[in-house]
C-alpha cells in the first residue's frame, strides 16, 4: 500500500509536469519553469515518511516535492499563471513557491536551500520536537559555499536536517562531472553525516533509504543524507536549448553550429589542440542529452516504477487515470474553465 | 560598422580584446556553451566553465587579476553577485586603496541585469546603486549597442575592476535565453531601436554621460532601458508642448556630474527614471549631486519601489514605464 501511494504521488507530479509544461508553451506562465521530471520518485518517497510537522526547503525544481507534499494544486497552479489569488498572489513564481500550511520554502539562488533548511531544522529543534527539516539539492549546488558550509553547520549543531540530493548529471548547461571533485556522498561522509546512496528509479531502494534516514533523524542522531541519481528528463528548464539543438539538430542547430564552426575557424586564438579540445566537449554534451531517457520510454523512473508495481498485481493504471483527471480538473479550474 | 544587438556588441568587444590580449580569460558558469563561438576559437585554456561557486570563481578572478591576468567573469544575472559579494566589496575594490596604488585588479564583471520577461524578484534587479557605492569599483550600464561596445573596450584597457551590467530586455540573446525559450510568439516590451550600428574602432570613456535629446524644460537622468523608456515619454510630451533633455549616464562611477549640473542649471527641473531600488541609491545621488552645487530643481523620481513582484502586469507596473514618465513629468511642470 505505501508503495502504491508513493507511485500515486509520482503519477500525479509527471501529470502536473506535463500540464505546466503545456501552460507554460502557451506562454501563460512567464520565465525560466524548471521540470522536475525524472525525480519524482525521490520527491515522493521522501514526503511519504514526512509529518505536518516537517518542513521542507525547496529549490527552483521543486513541482514534485509540491505535488507530493499535498499542497493543493489549484493556488499552485494559479501562482504559477501569476494570478492574484494564486499561492503567493502572483507575486512569487515558480521559483518562489511559499506555503505556511505544509511548511515549504523555495529559493531561486542555487545552493540556498540549505542553510534555509537548516534554520527550519533549527527551530524544529527548538519548538517542535520530533520533527526534522527535509532539504532539497542538486548536484551542481553542492559546489556552492553555503551548501558546503551547512554540511559543517548541521553536524556541529547536531541538526534534524534530512538533505536530499538529486543527482541529475548537470550543473545547468554543463555535465557535472567536469566540474565536480570527488564523490558528493563521500562529502557528506567526511563531515560525520549518515548516507543514503539510492537510484532514483527503484522505488524500492529510494523508499527504504529515505525510511532508514529520517528515522535516524528524527531519533536525534544528527543530519542524514540522500543522495539519489535521476534523469533531468526536460532540461535545465523548459525550452532548454541544448536540448532542443540534441532533439532537433537541423531545426534548432542551424545558426548555433555556423557560429561555432566559425569561431573555430577565426584567425587569432589558441592553437588547434586547445580549440579540438573544446569542440569535442560541447558535442559530449550534446551526446550526453541525446542519451538521457525520454517521456515514456525504458528508462523513464516513472515507467520502471509502472511495470513493478504492475507485475505486483496493482491497478497502475487505474491510478493514473485518476491523476490525470485530478490534474485536468486543477488547470481547468486554475484557468476559470468549466469542467465536466 | 555593423549591425548588432547589445549583447552581440558585447561578445564582439570581448572577442576582439580577447585576440588582441593574451592575458584576457574567460570565465563563469556554462561560458563554453553559453559563448561557444569564443569557446571554439580562444580553447579551454582561456575559456573556462566555472563550478557554480560563485564566491569561489569571483574570489579567483581576484587574484588571478592580482598576479597578471585580465579575467572577465560572466554571471546569469547580477542577482547572484549577492553570493559572492565579500570578493567584490572587500577584495576586488579595495586591493587598490590597501596597496597604496601598487596593485591592480584588472576584472570584468559582465552581469546581466534587470527584468521584463516575468522571471520573479531574484532575477530582476538591477543593483547598480548599490555596488556604485563602493569605492574602487567602476560601474558601466549600456543603452546602446555602440556604448556597450565601446565601454567594454574601455573596461578591457582598465588597470582597475569593473562591472558591466547588460540590460535583458535590450538583449535579445537574453531574452531568448531566459524568457522566450522558442516560443515565438511570445511578446516582451522591447523598446524600438535596441539594435544599432557599431564602430568596432570606437572605444567609449567612462565617466561621460551622453545627451541623447535635447529640451529646455526638464531634465530626464536615466540609464539602461530607463533611456528608451524616457526618450519614448520625451516624444508624447513633446506635442504638449513640454521639451525634454534626456541624458544618458552610461556610467555611475564615475559619475559625469557637471553634465548633470550643466541640463539642470539649464531647465530647474529634475526627474530621475531608474529601474533600480529607489531608497538609498542613485536617484537619492544625483539629487545630492544638484544640491552641493547649489542648484534647487524641482525633483520627482520613477523608480522601483519594493520586491518586484513575478505577475507580468505587476512587474510592468514595478519597473520605470513610459506612462510613468510621463505623469512625473507633468507633475513637476505644473508644480
Amino acid at each position: 500500500m505505501e508503495l502504491v501511494n508513493i507511485y500515486r504521488n509520482m503519477s500525479r507530479s509527471r501529470e502536473f509536469e506535463l500540464a505546466v509544461a503545456e501552460l507554460w508553451e502557451q506562454g501563460l506562465i512567464t520565465g525560466e519553469m524548471h521540470a522536475s521530471t525524472g525525480e519524482e520518485l525521490v520527491a515522493a518517497a521522501v514526503t511519504a515518511c514526512l509529518t505536518a510537522e516537517d518542513s521542507l526547503s525547496l529549490t527552483h525544481r521543486c513541482s514534485s516535492f509540491v505535488v507530493a507534499r499535498g499542497v493543493p494544486l489549484v493556488p499552485v497552479i494559479k501562482e504559477l499563471l501569476g494570478r492574484e489569488d494564486g499561492l503567493c498572489h502572483g507575486r512569487g513564481g515558480h521559483m518562489h513557491l511559499f506555503s505556511r500550511d505544509y511548511r515549504i520554502a523555495t529559493s531561486g539562488i542555487v545552493g540556498a536551500s540549505l542553510p534555509t533548511g537548516a534554520g527550519f531544522a533549527l527551530a524544529a529543534k527548538r519548538l517542535r520536537p520530533h520533527a526534522l527539516a527535509v532539504a532539497q539539492i542538486g548536484d551542481g549546488a553542492l559546489n556552492q559555499g553555503m551548501a558546503l558550509e551547512t554540511l559543517n553547520l548541521a553536524t556541529v549543531w547536531k541538526l534534524p536536517l534530512l538533505v536530499v540530493c538529486i543527482d541529475n548529471g548537470w550543473a545547468i548547461t554543463t555535465s557535472s562531472e567536469s566540474l565536480t571533485a570527488g564523490s558528493l556522498p563521500e562529502r557528506a561522509r567526511s563531515f560525520g553525516w549518515l548516507v543514503g546512496n539510492a537510484d532514483g528509479a527503484d522505488i524500492e531502494d529510494v523508499s527504504q533509504a529515505a525510511k532508514a534516514l529520517v528515522k535516524n533523524v528524527r531519533a536525534g542522531k544528527g543530519p542524514a543524507f540522500l543522495y539519489a541519481r535521476c534523469p533531468r528528463m526536460d532540461g535545465h528548464y523548459l525550452g532548454d536549448a541544448l536540448v532542443r539543438l540534441a532533439r532537433h539538430p537541423v531545426s534548432d542547430g542551424r545558426d548555433t553550429l555556423t557560429k561555432v564552426v566559425g569561431g573555430a575557424f577565426s584567425q587569432g586564438g589558441s592553437g588547434l589542440i586547445s580549440r579540438a579540445t573544446g569542440l569535442t566537449r560541447m558535442m559530449g554534451a550534446i551526446g550526453k542529452i541525446r542519451h538521457t531517457p525520454a517521456h515514456g520510454d525504458d528508462k523513464d523512473p516513472l515507467v520502471i516504477t509502472r511495470k513493478r508495481l504492475s507485475k505486483q498485481g496493482y491497478d497502475v493504471a487505474k491510478i493514473d487515470l485518476e491523476a490525470q483527471e485530478e490534474i485536468r480538473c486543477a488547470v481547468a479550474v486554475s484557468l476559470g474553465e468549466e469542467h465536466d | 560598422m555593423i549591425e548588432l544587438s547589445l549583447g552581440q556588441a558585447i561578445d564582439r568587444a570581448i572577442e576582439n580584446a580577447m585576440s588582441e590580449d593574451e592575458s584576457i580569460v574567460l570565465i563563469g558558469e556554462d561560458v563554453p556553451m553559453l559563448r561557444a563561438p569564443l569557446y571554439a576559437r580562444f580553447g579551454v585554456e582561456r575559456v573556462m566553465g566555472a563550478p557554480i561557486s560563485e564566491s569561489a570563481f569571483i574570489g579567483a578572478a581576484v587574484g588571478a587579476a592580482m598576479e597578471g591576468l585580465r579575467p572577465i567573469v560572466e554571471l546569469y544575472m547580477v542577482d547572484f553577485l549577492a553570493v559572492a559579494f565579500d570578493a567584490v566589496l572587500n577584495h576586488m575594490a579595495k586591493l587598490e586603496a590597501f596597496s597604496g596604488g601598487e596593485w591592480h585588479c584588472p576584472v570584468l564583471i559582465r552581469a546581466p541585469s534587470g527584468g521584463g520577461y516575468g522571471d520573479g524578484g531574484q532575477h530582476a534587479q538591477s543593483l547598480w546603486g548599490m555596488l556604485s557605492a563602493i569605492p574602487g569599483l567602476t560601474t558601466i550600464i549600456p543603452s546602446t549597442p555602440m556604448d556597450a561596445y565601446g565601454l567594454t573596450r574601455t573596461a578591457l584597457r582598465h588597470s582597475g575592476p569593473v562591472i558591466l551590467f547588460e540590460p535583458k530586455l535590450l538583449s535579445e540573446e537574453w531574452l531568448e535565453f531566459l524568457g522566450r525559450l522558442g516560443r515565438e510568439d511570445l511578446e516582451f516590451d522591447v523598446p524600438e531601436n535596441a539594435s544599432g550600428m557599431v564602430n568596432e574602432d570606437e572605444f567609449a570613456p567612462f565617466g561621460r554621460a551622453v545627451t541623447r535629446r535635447e529640451g529646455g524644460d526638464v531634465t530626464i537622468l536615466s540609464l539602461a532601458v530607463g533611456v528608451h523608456r524616457a526618450l519614448a515619454a520625451a516624444e508624447a510630451l513633446a506635442s504638449d508642448n513640454i521639451q525634454c533633455e534626456v541624458i544618458d549616464l552610461r556610467c555611475l562611477s564615475p559619475l559625469d556630474r557637471e553634465s548633470i549640473r550643466r541640463s539642470v542649471a539649464k531647465t530647474g527641473r529634475m526627474v530621475v527614471v531608474d529601474e533600480d531600488y529607489r531608497n538609498y541609491g542613485l536617484s537619492g545621488e544625483l539629487a545630492a549631486t544638484v544640491l552641493e552645487a547649489g542648484l534647487h530643481p524641482t525633483f520627482v523620481r520613477v523608480c522601483v519601489e519594493g520586491t518586484i513582484p513575478y505577475n507580468h502586469r505587476l512587474e510592468k507596473d514595478t519597473l520605470p514605464s513610459v506612462k510613468r514618465i510621463i505623469e512625473a513629468v507633468k507633475e513637476i511642470c505644473q508644480s
